[in-house]
């Protein structure tokens, strides 16, 4: 893989042509890279998720350049016909195969965003390995800050596509959202994979403002067998409020990891996901909940549905500081396993070291309740409607949690839950 | 000078050392050590065959680090692994011959050895430093065919059961504490009841570590028969000095059909002192194997001493329709550091867990509960309950949960919750309205607190339970 890398790392400096000092974090990110490697079931946090052995396993040889992307008369095919266009009016921002596209906030005073978009990317604030190939390769560096006391009035849709033509079978992308004080924004990630095989590796930083407030929805929904590694890092200042919910069903492996640091008092953070696999999928939400100061609060729900021979997994963790008085944290994981070759691995972690705090979490997993099936059979329902409606019930519950009328439309018409 | 001491022996009473003199091996890990316990015990070529394999695995282990509670490096080349009181060369042959100075010393333990002491109706196996003292009650439990001795005295006298069973739970090759303590175990206390035997009493094995630079480790062995019952407790404690010793015991627990143990700790090792010098290092493996259908193992502990404690009581649940229970209270004060919990390996039909976990943390301790269930592909129609609970006392000290869950199997249930908070000043007011002062209604507020895990202990360690967990807690209020 080294010299494949690095061959390939050199290609890509040489068509993207990013400022000098640039070529420079870039070339230390992928040295970085090349001694960590993918992370293995030997770390902690990859435990029940074995990167480095699903990429051997399922990407044949690992490209990390594709010259199509360089190509500036060659025009990437968007399908008009996605689902929120026939629901509601949004900003858009297209990226195809990890390279921006389109930006088009046509519904928003321009004066009060500022967009940049470069070559020139920034180191993260996180240092695993990952991160390290993702600042090496970027090709785009998006930083997005919405001004103060600016509320947008339409959500913004990001419409990451991914095309059979790619040669490359690595895509990195990189977004840092800054929203200053008394901000608002509604964000969506929709993902549309029509590549295969391909490692996917998303690097999202927000920063919210004093009492702005974000939210931060993902949808993976269309089949693929593409790998991704989304990771989220959120910083929240004083009353601020972060809602993120996340879908994860379509692609073959995915792990979504969400890092909040409530960083000053009255902050909140609220996680949401559902988990609803077939076929052999293996999907890991990861949270970490860092509660740093004061009266801050955070509340997490996540929720599995596991078909056939499918592994879900959750591990969050709640950590709680000694100046964290008052904090008010909540954890909650409930599995459905439908098969018995599905698989629920769960890890949710407390860490606390602050006496005057209420935290709790509770893990479930298990089948269908018998009696429950037995009941709406007895009402006429045969066995697989009884089925249904159970499921319907039992994702509705994480469905609900969205305050966003709209989105909350959107996703339930994607998952095909109703009331 | 004497006022001093006895200020130092309030915080822990346990604290005194017996002077008396020792046989020790030589400093160090090697060989001829292995050799040196080996042939002082007079064991067959088998067993130090055993032990070498051992030792030829642990050059190759590397010791554990990703716990939580972090201590400085152990250096194993400085410690003693044999030692013994003189008076036993020759071992006596009854209480009789011992050592007067030893009896006194489990007079000061509140240990009844002697035969006007056996009043409650326990039988104890002492095991002091290395080597076992005394087993009482022997004839009782002789008329129902229960062995009960010293694990060196089962190897002369029973040696079939103890080959065939010694490591059958926990291999030479597992992790680093285990095969250190397969290559140097030393003593500790051997258990059969025979089949269809409920055994009439309680047996308790109490253990004592006294000379200074050793290490303890025990071996224990319990097998209980096809439908036959024991309940078997443990306590122990150590001289107060300024250096960690470390401990490392290994306890096996063997039930077959229908068979049922229990097994209960109250560990009241030196804690160290209020700075958080010295104090043992508790790096002890227990494991049962539920072999036979329908047995059940339980595990019930008083975690109050020692400086770390590092251990995680575990039942595999091989039999069908077998059961495992871990209840367990963790007290850590000062600078106490306690990681510990539990696995439940379901591998058997219908099989059934249940863990009440209540983690309690003062002044700058850390307390940690670390936990595994695995549900298997095979293990139809198996349930666990989890219940965590941590209270905090003080902003200096952390509690930490840390469950592993693993199901593979479609017809099984795995519930876990946790819970954190601290006592709440309505209960304290409340009890200090009604006359109580800040200690004694924390005192009663974390006995409530740790109720569920009391009862579950027998009697006369319930007693002594409950006090150790006022006395464990003095100091951390107000």
């Amino acid at each position: 893989m080294t010299n494949q890398i690095k061959t390939d790392f050199d290609k890509v400096i040489k068509y993207l042509k990013p400022p000098k000092e640039n070529i420079n974090l870039r070339k230390k990110s992928l040295n970085k890279f090349i001694n960590l490697g993918f992370p293995q079931k030997k770390e902690e946090d990859w435990k029940f998720f074995d990167l480095n052995q699903i990429i051997s396993s399922n990407i044949k040889d690992l490209k990390f350049f594709d010259k199509e992307l360089f190509d500036k008369k060659n025009k990437i095919l968007i399908p008009k016909n996605a689902l929120p266009f026939k629901l509601f009016e949004h900003n858009k921002i297209i990226i195809a195969n990890g390279a921006v596209h389109t930006i088009d906030f046509r519904y928003e005073d321009l004066k009060k965003i500022n967009i940049t978009n470069t070559a020139k990317n920034q180191s993260s604030n996180t240092n695993h390995s990952l991160a390290y190939l993702n600042s090496a390769f970027t090709t785009n560096y998006l930083k997005i800050i919405i001004k103060k006391n600016y509320s947008l009035n339409k959500p913004v849709i990001l419409y990451n596509f991914t095309n059979e033509k790619i040669t490359s079978t690595n895509i990195n992308q990189r977004l840092d959202i800054v929203l200053e004080d008394n901000s608002r924004l509604n964000l969506i990630n929709l993902f549309t994979d029509y590549s295969s095989d391909n490692f996917i590796n998303i690097n999202h930083e927000f920063k919210v403002g004093k009492d702005s407030i974000l939210k931060n929805y993902k949808i993976d929904d269309k089949e693929n067998s593409n790998i991704k590694y989304f990771y989220n890092n959120i910083d929240l200042d004083q009353n601020s409020l972060v809602e993120n919910f996340i879908l994860s069903s379509g692609s073959k492996f995915i792990k979504n990891e969400i890092n909040c640091n409530l960083q000053a008092k009255y902050a909140s953070a609220f996680v949401s996901g559902i988990i609803n696999l077939d076929g052999a999928k293996q999907h890991e939400i990861k949270t970490n909940i860092n509660h740093l100061a004061e009266n801050t609060k955070s509340y997490q729900l996540i929720k599995s549905v596991l078909n056939e021979n499918s592994k879900g997994i959750f591990q969050g963790k709640i950590f709680v500081d000694s100046i964290a008085q008052k904090t008010n944290g909540y954890q909650l994981s409930k599995a459905l396993l439908l098969n018995e070759n599905a698989e629920f691995d769960g890890k949710p972690e407390l860490e606390i070291y602050a006496d005057d705090v209420k935290c709790s979490h509770g893990s479930t997993s298990g089948s269908l309740d018998e009696n429950s099936i037995f009941y709406l059979m007895s009402r006429g329902l045969n066995h697989k409607e009884a089925k249904k409606l159970l499921i319907n019930g039992f994702l509705l519950d994480v469905v609900e949690k969205i305050t966003d009328l709209e989105i909350k439309k959107l996703i339930k018409e994607i998952i095909g839950v109703s009331e | 000078m004497r006022e001093k001491e006895l200020e130092k022996l309030k915080e822990y009473k346990y604290g005194f050392s017996t002077d008396i003199e020792s046989i020790k091996a030589p400093k160090g890990l090697n060989e001829e050590v292995i050799k040196f316990i080996s042939n002082i015990k007079n064991e067959p070529k088998w067993l130090l065959d055993w032990r070498l394999k051992a030792y030829e695995r642990l050059k190759i282990l590397k010791e554990p680090d990703w716990q939580k509670p972090k201590y400085p490096k152990i250096d194993y080349q400085n410690l003693y692994y044999y030692s013994a009181p003189k008076s036993f060369k020759e071992k006596p042959k009854n209480l009789d011959d011992l050592d007067p100075k030893l009896l006194e010393t489990y007079k000061k333990l509140g240990i009844p050895l002697q035969e006007q002491k056996r009043l409650n109706n326990i039988a104890v196996d002492a095991v002091f430093d290395s080597v076992s003292v005394a087993t009482t009650f022997k004839e009782k439990l002789t008329e129902k065919g229960i062995i009960f001795c010293s694990i060196s005295e089962a190897i002369q006298k029973h040696p079939d059961l103890v080959k065939r069973y010694l490591g059958s739970v926990i291999p030479i090759t597992d992790h680093y504490f285990a095969t250190l303590n397969s290559a140097v175990f030393t003593d500790g206390s051997f258990v059969y009841i025979p089949e269809g035997v409920r055994c009439p009493m309680e047996l308790s094995t109490y253990f004592r570590i006294n000379a200074s630079d050793t290490g303890q480790f025990e071996r224990t062995l319990i097998i209980a028969d096809k439908g036959s019952y024991v309940s078997y407790l443990e306590g122990c404690t150590a001289p107060m000095r300024d250096e960690n010793q470390l401990h490392a015991a290994n306890v096996e627990l063997i039930a077959l059909d229908d068979a049922e143990i229990k097994y209960s700790t109250v560990q009241n090792w030196y804690p160290g002192d209020k700075d958080g010098k010295g104090g043992i290092y508790n790096f002890v493996t227990k494991r049962g194997l539920c072999k036979g259908k329908n047995s059940k193992i339980s595990w019930t502990q008083v975690e109050t001493g020692s400086a770390i404690t590092w251990k995680y009581p575990s039942c595999i649940l091989k039999g069908d329709n077998s059961s495992g229970e871990f209840y367990s209270i963790a007290i850590t004060n000062n600078h106490q550091k306690a990681d510990t919990g539990t696995k439940m390996i379901h591998l058997g039909k219908n099989t059934k867990s249940k863990i009440i976990s209540k983690g309690i943390s003062a002044g700058f301790a850390d307390n940690t509960y670390r936990g595994l269930v695995d549900i298997s592909r095979n293990a139809n129609n198996s349930r666990n309950y989890t219940q965590c609970d941590s209270l905090l006392i003080g902003n200096k000290c952390g509690a930490h949960t840390v469950p592993y869950i693993k199901n593979k199997n479609l017809f099984s249930n795995i519930e876990h919750e946790a819970t954190t908070s601290k006592i709440s000043d309505d209960q304290l007011f409340y009890c200090n309205q009604r006359g109580l002062n800040q200690e004694e209604a924390v005192s009663l507020i974390v006995n409530g607190f740790c109720k569920e895990v009391l009862q579950q202990l027998p009697m006369e360690f319930a007693v002594e339970a409950q006090k150790l967990v006022g006395i464990s807690l003095e100091g951390s209020v107000g």
